[in-house]
């Protein structure tokens, strides 16, 4: 078994990646265009990056592990450099700006920055004698996510910088407070309720709960209780009351709108609701078994802007069907137990944090964009990964879980 | 501390599994349980384009077109589909003006923003090619191709009928037909439209989100090619049917001219009559309610619909029906006595024959009351009852009082009334002979359409049976014949009594004291009888004839309204027919002239209401 690099992992990782680019295939078929090694097409340069991703992979595997956790730091603040200069001298694309341009070839900086941010965190935690229960290291593992998540911010690429919140699993699976999470769940139910409903509903009904725990609940009661009860009371009332202000103030007006048209406040099927209505419509229309390979009529009229990236899915809705996308839900939740699975086998802690950040960045796309792309979640632009079409995420995506095939290889390795 | 948290990992992997459930439900409402994405996918994506399949033609007896199709095309318009127009532009381009453009919009965004509706209609091929090769730059709109009817001649509109747009009862009795479609409103368009609209085709077209046809949908698999409408080969003679029209330009009335051995109708006019090319195309509706609101009722079809009184042309069917029943027979004789009943001056008639040539109306009310009073009661209304009923019996066998089943729609049936109709008027028992005697010279209740009256021409020539009267022999791509037509409907009276009758009809024509002398035409036998109708205004004048007397080839009833005497008017034109039929053309061309130009009806005159006188 040793030094066997993990089979399960390449053959869905295989799957998914051919799977994807057929449907880039069929999103952007062409008749005239047809051949499959026609490079002027995106189906065609796909193929180009899934062999120089395949490439990375294999020299990735035959690379000693110790070399790039030992360069973690180095490979981190590299990126880091990469992030600023990006902020310089990158041209705009849709309303973000994250692109270098090299002539012909342009390099999204940010897609490297996760696994970058992955090994560097990796690296800190795994630290001999670290204690997390200390709040300096919380805040020094805090630093090392917040900074290029900050600087992705800067390049109004909100997609990619909410992936560094996917790093509170690995942490919370190395000791955090599971709090934080709930916490952070209470905080987007508030957030969502504060839209719809009245706030002055929602806080007499914070009230009315905690006065039913204190005095329904609890059979004795403490000065404590009350402090406490009272202090959270009081906190969830400040941050329902300050929704309005986040979401006037901070949030951009298409950022509003997508979510306002999530919540079906706004009814809009031409302006900002439009892709998602129609990702809606491609999807539902496909049923249960699909109109076939080629044959969705939806994708093959450009119904659906961005389709061979941001909203991949919807062709596997589409063209499978039903039976199409649940297979594609279930690759990705195998691969992401897999690669939990193998994480929780590593002797060292490096492998392991790494391999939940893997997971977890993974998680995280899987989420937001198929949650995007069937109306469950507001329109944040970032791919599918392995599936979109693009090739700075794929490599990057490629880099990112390979890293940690190839670590996983080494596992019995301890320290 | 490596694995103190180790039991994390479920909760991990449950936080995963969950929002993977989560996404296989919301697939599952979006793909499976919700069917409303299909429909509007294909609403956006595919459009349905009609094949219209081209009607059929219509023919006459010799081959010759009567009626084809010329294309012409429907603009029509998506709303929702029409985005950055350049209205100025677009308006100039089809040559319409802002106001209209706007009107037109609504009306389509009211039908409905998504599907297709018409924008203009019936443009000509002309017209949309000046503008074909410029549309592609107006989202939203495209060209449908449709047909319209052309008639070469401006001939047999009442027989053709004309062609519309259905309505909403159309489309309720027959899903076949959608918005807009056409469909045969009256005459043979109407009687055989399943047969000359053929059967629609779909062609499926996927379109991209800018509204371009990007290819078939599916390779056509959905796609149906339409079936072209069949044709039909009528029994009318177009050279005859036009000749006919001409000769009633100026009058109101009608020709009916029947083939008697096969009882096809060889042409059939109804005066005044108009072109059909008048309804056709965008100038329909306009032309149709100027028709509609026509005096002379030229939308109405006489020859089919007018219930006429039939005047002395009736007499001949008493005659048959009397010497059948044996209460005459071929030698008797009545005096002329004008104290019964009104007649002109002539020697008694001492034949059948006789009678008929000088159309006594004493004799024929004798002859009726032999009919009708049997003897058969001692109770003379139970006796009258008895007799009218066998009465109405005959008169049915002669095609009166029934709808002639022709093929063509709405004719009506007359009225031969029975015992129950003279119960409903006076009471049961207190009508006899005395109070129906009228009908005897075809007056009084008894109401004959034209084509009865040809019907009746053509049993005679016969001597004793007809066909039903029809206008088309074979129809479609296997020349269907309807077997009705072949069928001989005899009257069961004996051929040797319709000799008499034959005898008598050419005695009108050539002996002394005939009424109809200006119908005899040299060298063809015709045989006639006249008829003279009473009616609130000027007398109807009646004829009926055939020719030649052995083996007719030709039937002809006219009837001219407000016209006088039956020999004055309806016999000429009868003849002026026949000669143009059996000869090819006509010789008399003075006479012709007189016939053709003078208009009968000017005599007609105007009822006032009388000035009351002041005290």
């Amino acid at each position: 078994m040793e030094n066997k690099i993990d089979w399960v992992s390449v053959f869905l990782y295989a799957a998914i990646l051919i799977f994807g680019w057929f449907n880039i295939y069929a999103a952007c078929y062409d008749e005239s265009h047809a051949a499959v090694l026609d490079f002027s097409t995106k189906h065609g340069k796909q193929l180009i990056w899934i062999s120089i991703s395949l490439i990375i992979a294999l020299v990735l595997t035959l690379t000693e592990p110790r070399i790039i956790s030992s360069a973690a730091y180095i490979i981190y603040a590299f990126v880091i450099v990469l992030l600023i200069v990006t902020l310089f001298v990158a041209g705009v694309t849709k309303g973000g700006q994250s692109w270098i341009d090299f002539g012909s070839f342009k390099f999204q900086p940010s897609e490297f920055a996760k696994f970058a941010t992955a090994l560097a965190l990796a690296k800190y935690m795994s630290t001999i004698d670290l204690d997390f229960r200390l709040l300096r290291t919380k805040l020094i593992a805090g630093v090392i996510v917040v900074v290029p998540a900050v600087l992705i911010l800067l390049q109004h690429d909100t997609g990619s910088a909410l992936v560094f919140a996917g790093f509170l699993l690995p942490l919370f699976r190395e000791g955090l407070s599971p709090t934080i999470l709930i916490l952070g769940l209470l905080a987007v139910l508030l957030f969502v309720l504060a839209l719809l409903i009245n706030k002055f509903v929602i806080i007499g009904s914070l009230v009315a709960i905690a006065l039913f725990y204190l005095f329904v609940w609890l059979s004795k009661r403490t000065r404590k209780h009350y402090i406490w009860v009272a202090g959270i009371v009081l906190a969830c009332s400040l941050f329902t009351v300050s929704v309005d202000f986040v979401f006037e103030n901070v949030l951009e007006p298409h950022q509003r709108d997508r979510i306002y048209v999530l919540l079906g406040k706004t009814e809009d099927t031409h302006g900002t609701g439009y892709n998602v209505y129609q990702s809606k419509i491609a999807i539902g229309s496909g049923g249960l078994t699909g109109k076939g390979f080629l044959k969705g009529t939806i994708t093959k009229a450009d119904f659906v802007p961005e389709q061979e990236t941001d909203f991949i899915f919807c062709t596997v809705g589409e063209e499978w069907g039903f039976f199409g996308a649940l297979a594609t839900i279930v690759l990705y939740l195998l691969l992401l137990l897999r690669i939990v699975r193998l994480a929780e086998r590593q002797y060292s802690t490096f492998a392991r944090f790494y391999g939940y950040s893997v997971a977890s960045i993974l998680f995280i796309h899987f989420l937001i964009n198929i949650g995007m792309v069937i109306g469950l979640v507001p329109v944040i632009g970032i791919p599918l990964p392995f599936f979109s079409y693009g090739g700075s995420s794929l490599m990057a995506f490629t880099i990112l879980l390979f890293i940690f095939l190839r670590q996983d290889q080494d596992h019995a390795k301890a320290l | 501390m490596s694995n103190q948290y180790q039991e994390r990992s479920t909760v991990i992997k449950i936080i995963f599994l969950t929002i993977g459930v989560i996404f296989v439900v919301r697939l599952a409402f979006l793909q499976i349980f919700d069917g409303t994405y299909r429909t509007l996918a294909d609403q956006q994506a595919l459009r349905n384009i009609t094949q219209y399949p081209a009607r059929g033609l219509i023919y006459d007896r010799n081959g010759d077109l009567l009626v084809y199709n010329e294309a012409v095309y429907d603009l029509m318009v998506i709303p929702r589909m029409v985005k950055n127009l350049d209205t100025a532009l677009f308006c100039k381009t089809v040559g319409i003006t802002r106001e209209e453009f706007l009107a037109k919009m609504e009306k389509a965004r009211k039908y409905s923003s998504y599907s297709a509706s018409i924008f203009m209609k019936q443009i000509s091929k002309e017209e949309y090619g000046s503008w074909q090769n410029r549309l592609y730059r107006f989202h939203g709109f495209y060209v449908q191709q449709r047909t319209l009817r052309v008639y070469d001649k401006p001939i047999a509109a009442h027989v053709l009928g004309y062609v519309g747009e259905v309505d909403d009862r159309d489309i309720e009795n027959d899903h076949y037909y959608r918005q807009g479609d056409y469909i045969g409103k009256s005459g043979l368009e109407k009687s055989y439209e399943s047969v000359l609209r053929g059967i629609k085709g779909k062609k499926i077209m996927h379109v991209d989100v800018h509204n371009r046809e990007i290819g078939s949908y599916r390779n056509g698999m959905c796609d149906t090619m339409p079936v072209e409408g069949g044709n039909i080969y009528t029994t009318i003679d177009a050279t005859l049917q036009e000749y006919a029209e001409k000769l009633m330009a100026n009058k109101r009335g009608c020709i009916v001219a029947i083939e008697p051995s096969t009882g096809e109708v060889l042409a059939l006019v109804s005066a005044p009559c108009y072109d059909p090319n008048l309804l056709v195309g965008r100038v329909r509706g306009e032309n149709y309610l100027k028709l509609l609101g026509d005096i002379s009722k030229p939308l109405f079809n006489r020859a089919l619909q007018a219930q006429y009184p039939p005047g002395s042309i009736f007499k001949v069917a008493q005659a048959m029906t009397a010497l059948n029943l044996g209460v005459i027979n071929p030698g008797t004789g009545f005096p002329c006595d004008k104290s019964l009943v009104g007649c002109h001056n002539h020697p008694s008639a001492r034949s059948v024959r006789e009678a008929i040539k000088m159309s006594c109306n004493p004799y024929f009310y004798y002859t009726y009351r032999r009919i009708i009073q049997q003897g058969k009661y001692k109770n003379i209304y139970k006796d009258a009852q008895y007799g009218l009923t066998v009465w109405h019996d005959y008169m049915q066998r002669f095609g009166f009082g029934t709808r002639l089943p022709i093929d063509l729609p709405n004719v009506k049936s007359g009225n031969i009334p029975d015992t129950a109709y003279y119960n409903r008027w006076y009471g049961k028992e207190k009508w006899a002979f005395s109070t129906i005697y009228s009908n005897s010279i075809g007056q009084g209740e008894v109401e004959v359409v034209p084509l009865q009256m040809a019907n009746l021409a053509c049993i005679v020539a016969n001597r004793g049976y007809y066909y039903t009267p029809h206008l088309v022999r074979y129809y479609g791509p296997d020349s269907t014949r309807n077997a009705e037509f072949y069928e001989r409907h005899d009257t069961g009276i004996k051929p040797e009594y319709f000799e008499i009758a034959a005898n008598g009809m050419y005695d009108v024509v050539h002996a002394p004291g005939g009424t109809a002398h200006r119908a005899n035409i040299t060298d063809i036998d015709v045989c006639g009888k006249t008829g003279t109708a009473q009616n609130i205004g000027v007398d109807h004048s009646v004829f009926i004839s055939f020719a030649p007397k052995d083996n007719p080839r030709i039937a002809v009833a006219v009837y001219v309204e407000n016209a006088g005497a039956g020999g004055t008017w309806a016999a000429p034109i009868a003849s002026l027919v026949i000669e143009k039929y059996i000869r090819g053309e006509v010789t008399r061309t003075d006479f012709e002239r007189n016939y053709r130009e003078t208009n009968p009806c000017q005599k007609l005159p105007l009822k006032r209401v009388p000035k009351k006188k002041k005290k």
